[in-house]
């Protein structure tokens, strides 16, 4: 089972259609069972029993993305510190405001990095995730980018511009990009890394 | 960092053309009156624009009038590019006269068409909602039936569509009968790639039904429509409800 994050502005908002079905329903084509939590909905790894079932019975992650207005969940950085906990092990992958909050989480800076539509994405390390060094286009859909944090290798972009990292030792990728436009099969992917899915 | 407070659903506009792609007929659950201010129409002048739908376009007031919703028309000479002016200026007159916060678009898979409504609200500093975004086409259209929608064919713009799709009511098996298309020829089963144009008469969000009274069908060479030439509201037939 993947555990996804609804990271937009209310739970069940408007904007969930949009950000968080497309992504379930293309993990669910790829064979995932889903279940979905609204970020008001977790609390601190350390204080919430149901937060740590919910993580222990799921296989992997993926922190959804939201709308290009919607930066709410950059005062909430505190209800994904269990992201930190060097036990959690499972796949998780963060896309546009997700990577945003893995970036946050682990050091990193959310910086002003507006783009709208198709850009071209150059991935520039080998990872399991976006597979060998090649350009693809990517859909954009943000205000804000992030840097790479301490801990984590660029996978796409450039320092400066960065389209894709990944966590040097654990299983945790960040898009800027949405690969549920035009790149199903990242997500096709990253159930191939959840075991159990 | 800190985006607008918004603590609730906003005030919205809908772009609408009366198609099944829509935001507001689109949504999977209704967008009610104190969500959906107002409904915003392109006139566009050129029959070809890139992100207008121009065949019946001139229906959508009693489209609005049957959705007990105002509806701002606005001109546009529907020139690549030129004509994202005339939806901004049409957004902003949204803005000034109903104090709309948001912007709903009826996008499914047009990354042109949503990045340019997209870049559009950004600017102006509104939200924007697409609330069929990337949905699987014939489930949608599967949910527009389930839900009691009345939709026609009003127009075909590619092969291999005949003229005896051309004011055909949308059914199940009309439907099985574009997905067939779909994996065949590669169309989009809502036509949001211009090779259908559909037209709603009726629908849970309608408080009244459109009732044709007078069309003309003209088709040569795999295009065609159907343009209605008269039309009113009637009364909803027995037991439909109004989902507001």
């Amino acid at each position: 089972m993947i555990l996804m994050v609804d990271l937009c502005w209310k739970k069940n908002s408007l904007s969930r259609p949009e950000f968080v079905d497309p992504v379930a329903s293309a993990l669910r084509k790829a064979g995932a069972e889903i279940k979905v939590l609204h970020y008001s909905e977790l609390t601190s790894y350390q204080s919430s029993k149901q937060l740590y079932r919910d993580l222990l019975e799921c296989n992997g992650v993926v922190l959804c993305g939201t709308a290009i207005q919607d930066n709410f969940y950059a005062g909430e950085m505190d209800k994904f510190s269990w992201l930190k906990n060097p036990n959690y092990s499972k796949p998780v992958l963060g896309i546009c405001a997700g990577m945003q909050v893995i970036a946050s989480t682990f050091g990193g800076k959310i910086i002003p990095r507006p783009a709208i539509g198709i850009e071209k994405v150059d991935i520039v390390k080998d990872t399991e995730l976006l597979g060998e060094p090649r350009q693809i286009e990517g859909y954009h859909l943000h205000n804000y980018g992030a840097t790479v944090p301490k801990g984590f290798h660029l996978v796409a972009g450039f320092p400066h511009k960065v389209d894709a990292f990944v966590h040097e030792r654990r299983p945790i990728y960040g898009l800027i990009f949405h690969p549920e436009v035009r790149n199903r099969w990242i997500l096709q992917k990253f159930i191939e890394l959840v075991p159990n899915h | 960092m800190g985006g607008d407070i918004r603590q609730d659903e906003g005030r919205e506009g809908v772009i609408d053309s009366n198609r099944i792609d829509n935001g507001n007929i689109g949504t999977g659950k209704n967008l009610d009156k104190n969500t959906v201010i107002c409904l915003i129409t392109l006139i566009s002048e050129n029959e070809d624009s890139y992100m207008f739908h121009t065949p019946n376009i001139s229906r959508a007031a009693l489209a609005a009038e049957a959705m007990d919703l105002p509806l701002i028309t606005w001109p546009t000479r529907g020139e690549k590019e030129e004509e994202l002016d005339d939806l901004k200026d049409a957004i902003a007159e949204g803005v000034k006269r109903y104090g709309i916060e948001g912007m709903v678009t009826g996008a499914i898979e047009s990354t042109y068409q949503a990045t340019r409504v997209q870049t559009i609200c950004r600017d102006i500093g509104l939200w924007c909602f697409n609330p069929i975004w990337q949905v699987d086409q014939v489930d949608y259209l599967k949910l527009l039936l389930s839900r009691g929608f009345h939709v026609i064919i009003t127009g075909v713009f590619a092969y291999p569509f005949d003229d005896s799709w051309i004011g055909a009511r949308l059914t199940e098996d009309q439907v099985k009968k574009l997905e067939r298309l779909q994996k065949r020829y590669q169309i989009n089963p809502s036509g949001e790639g211009g090779e259908l144009e559909t037209f709603v008469l009726d629908g849970p969000i309608f408080h009244k039904r459109i009732e044709i009274l007078r069309s003309r069908k003209t088709y040569d060479n795999y295009r065609g429509r159907l343009d209605i030439e008269e039309a009113c509201l009637a009364d909803k037939l027995g037991d439909e409800s109004v989902d507001r």
